[in-house]
């Protein structure tokens, strides 16, 4: 039986009346890739932050890796080896890309503390090795985050993801802000990382690149988890029905 | 399917240049005003400007002491804050230092105007004021940095606070009254040309600090987007209170140097020298929005500074006129900031 990385048991999330998420089951299994989709407000970002400890959740328990978990930060999330392209990409415009990749967890030459000596060297090789592991490619290593465009960006956020996550990567609508040759490259390092057996919670809103991508597809609308379909049984217009509510899979919420 | 239509997205960005430093556009700056006091200087006075020793040492030594706030001021900076406390820290420090620095006689008499008289506190080694002054300084920086850090009022305001206060302290220490009669070895501090020997210990550590470690990187890191910092699990909180702590404790050597120097310690030492020093780092192409500068620039800018006053002197500008014309640099490099941030598309 193949294990179960990643499982939430109705997780609910409240923000003051706002009730974002509500009761998600939901799961993934070593190496398996799913897609999240639904309409904007439909709670997946929401979904990601609780998961990821980025938030607290209001309710619900969370199993990743075999134990059961909470997560105090996203610190803890990536030690556990969940990693996160965040919405947002969270990268630090004026630093370099290995000091991005590294942001947080930095190779040390000599430890002094806060005064540690940098390994420098180290991390751009392990950049250069992370960037070929993932078919990230980025022209210069030594210009700031800043000048590059939106595909490199995507590409070194995917990459420092790629590079560190031992189990599952969480990626947050990573192509919604590029064109078509980028959207392509992010496409190829997402297929590598299925090759490594790396598991996946890919949000989109390209149902071509879910049909593509991914094993299964899981559809939230407005907080709730309304459809859990494999690839196989289900196609774009079916989606779509259940994405704008016309069709429900989910008792709880068809009640609604 | 809509997403396949051709959506140019953000196009590629030009690979234009390579990276330009701002410490090289300073460079420059540097070097075109000090042509143009040359010129002037043949020019007015019929005598040159840059080859004369005397002139530039005392140019240096002029912009030392503010030049080690700079470096604290620097970092700060790069963090996306600001520090207006350091002239006050400067006041404080000196006065309090050099309470503990004073000599039990003057003249071959009793000095019975000593602070510590009473107390029998004089004479004292001198490690006793350098540590009182440092840890004031400390303690100066750390309050600066928790207020910020911990309580989300803005680097501005929490600063603007211990200005007042610290230079409160200053005149409260001794009620108004200078402190002098130093002892030999506190004298010996800022003698000669001591300022400008510690400044450069503390510029070139400072540069290699936030080149080379963990604490320079995440300086950096912070400055550019804090919410990335703390998302990569920096304790973006406790390094500001370490950054503006090592700011109090140079503005804190900064006051022992001045006060040496002087051989007395008065309580209104080191007003304005804040903007002294925000004008060098921001002159040396330190952005005030963060992320961005180094103690290199910084140091350009303190020798463009330092040229200026120096130049203004040789041509014998009256000084009302150096003032004004120094707040008109400092006014013209922020915004000569803020266009190129502009430019960078980061502000608007
Ligand atoms: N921090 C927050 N405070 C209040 N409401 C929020 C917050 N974050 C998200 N929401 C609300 O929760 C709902 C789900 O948002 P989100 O998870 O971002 O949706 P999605 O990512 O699917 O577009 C929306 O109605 C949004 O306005
Ligand atoms: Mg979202």
């Amino acid at each position: 039986m193949v294990k179960t990385v990643l499982k939430t048991e109705g997780l609910t999330k409240h923000y003051g009346g706002i009730q974002a998420l509500v009761d998600a089951d939901f799961e993934v299994k070593e190496g398996e890739h799913v897609a999240i989709v639904g309409d904007n407000g439909a709670g997946k970002s929401t979904f990601v932050r609780q998961i990821t400890g980025v938030e607290q959740r209001t309710a619900g328990r969370i199993w990743f890796d075999g134990n059961e978990v909470t997560f105090a930060g996203p610190l803890d999330a990536r030690e556990a080896g969940m990693e996160c392209v965040f919405q947002n990409l969270a990268l630090a415009d004026d630093l370099d890309v290995p000091a991005n990749l590294f942001l947080g967890r930095e190779k040390i030459l000599l430890n002094l503390g806060p005064f540690s000596i940098l390994d420098r060297r180290g991390m751009r090789k392990a950049t250069e090795d992370g960037l070929k592991a993932t078919g990230v490619r980025i022209p210069r290593l030594d210009y700031a985050i800043r000048r590059m465009s939106g595909g490199q960006r995507q590409g070194v956020a995917i990459a420092r993801s790629a590079t560190f996550a031992s189990k599952m990567i969480i990626m947050d609508e990573p192509t919604a802000a590029l064109g078509v040759q980028e959207t392509a490259q992010v496409e190829n390092i997402i297929r590598t990382l299925k090759a490594r057996g790396i598991a996946l919670v890919l949000i989109s809103h390209n149902l071509r690149q879910v049909f593509d991508l991914v094993d299964r597809i899981v559809v939230f609308r407005r907080g709730h988890i309304v459809a859990n379909l494999r690839k196989d049984e289900t196609d774009g217009n079916d989606i779509v029905a259940y994405i704008t509510g016309v069709k429900t899979q989910n008792v709880a919420a068809a009640l609604m | 399917m809509a997403e396949l239509a051709i959506n140019p997205g953000r196009a590629a960005a030009p690979q234009r240049r390579r990276n330009w430093p701002m410490e090289l556009n300073a460079l420059l700056g540097l070097v075109a005003i000090a042509l143009i006091f040359e010129i002037a200087g043949w020019m007015v006075r019929g005598d040159s400007f840059l080859f004369n020793w005397s002139r530039l040492s005392i140019m240096i030594l002029q912009v030392s002491v503010i030049g080690i706030i700079a470096v604290g001021v620097t970092q700060v900076i790069i963090t996306g804050g600001i520090d207006l406390s350091s002239g006050s820290i400067v006041g404080a420090t000196a006065i309090i230092a050099m309470s503990f620095a004073q000599m039990g006689t003057r003249n071959g008499q009793d000095f019975t105007d000593a602070v510590f008289w009473n107390q029998g506190w004089v004479d004292l080694p001198v490690f006793m004021p350098i540590i009182v002054g440092l840890f004031l300084g400390l303690l100066a920086g750390l309050i600066n940095g928790a207020v910020i850090a911990y309580t989300k009022i803005p680097p501005f305001i929490a600063t603007l606070g211990m200005m007042v206060t610290a230079r409160g302290v200053a005149k409260w220490w001794t009620e108004g009254q200078a402190v002098s009669n130093p002892t030999a070895d506190f004298a010996a501090i800022g003698a000669g040309m001591m300022p400008v020997i510690i400044f450069a210990g503390i510029a070139i550590l400072f540069q290699l600090v936030l080149t080379y470690t963990l604490y320079g990187r995440h300086t950096y890191a912070i400055g550019s987007n804090a919410a990335a910092a703390r998302m990569a699990g920096i304790n973006v909180e406790r390094h500001l209170v370490t950054v503006y702590a090592i700011a109090g404790m140079l503005s804190a050597v900064a006051g022992l140097v001045a006060g040496s120097r002087a051989l007395t310690a008065q309580a209104g030492m080191g007003v304005m020298y804040e903007l002294d020093a925000i004008a060098m780092a921001v002159i040396g192409g330190v952005s005030l929005i963060g992320g961005r500068g180094s103690i290199i620039g910084t140091f350009i800018g303190m020798l463009i500074f330092g040229v200026i006053i120096s130049g203004f002197t040789f041509l014998r500008v009256d000084a009302y006129y150096q003032e004004m014309i120094k707040g008109f640099i400092i006014v013209a490099a922020v915004v000569a900031d803020i266009y190129r941030q502009k430019r960078r598309g980061i502000v608007d």
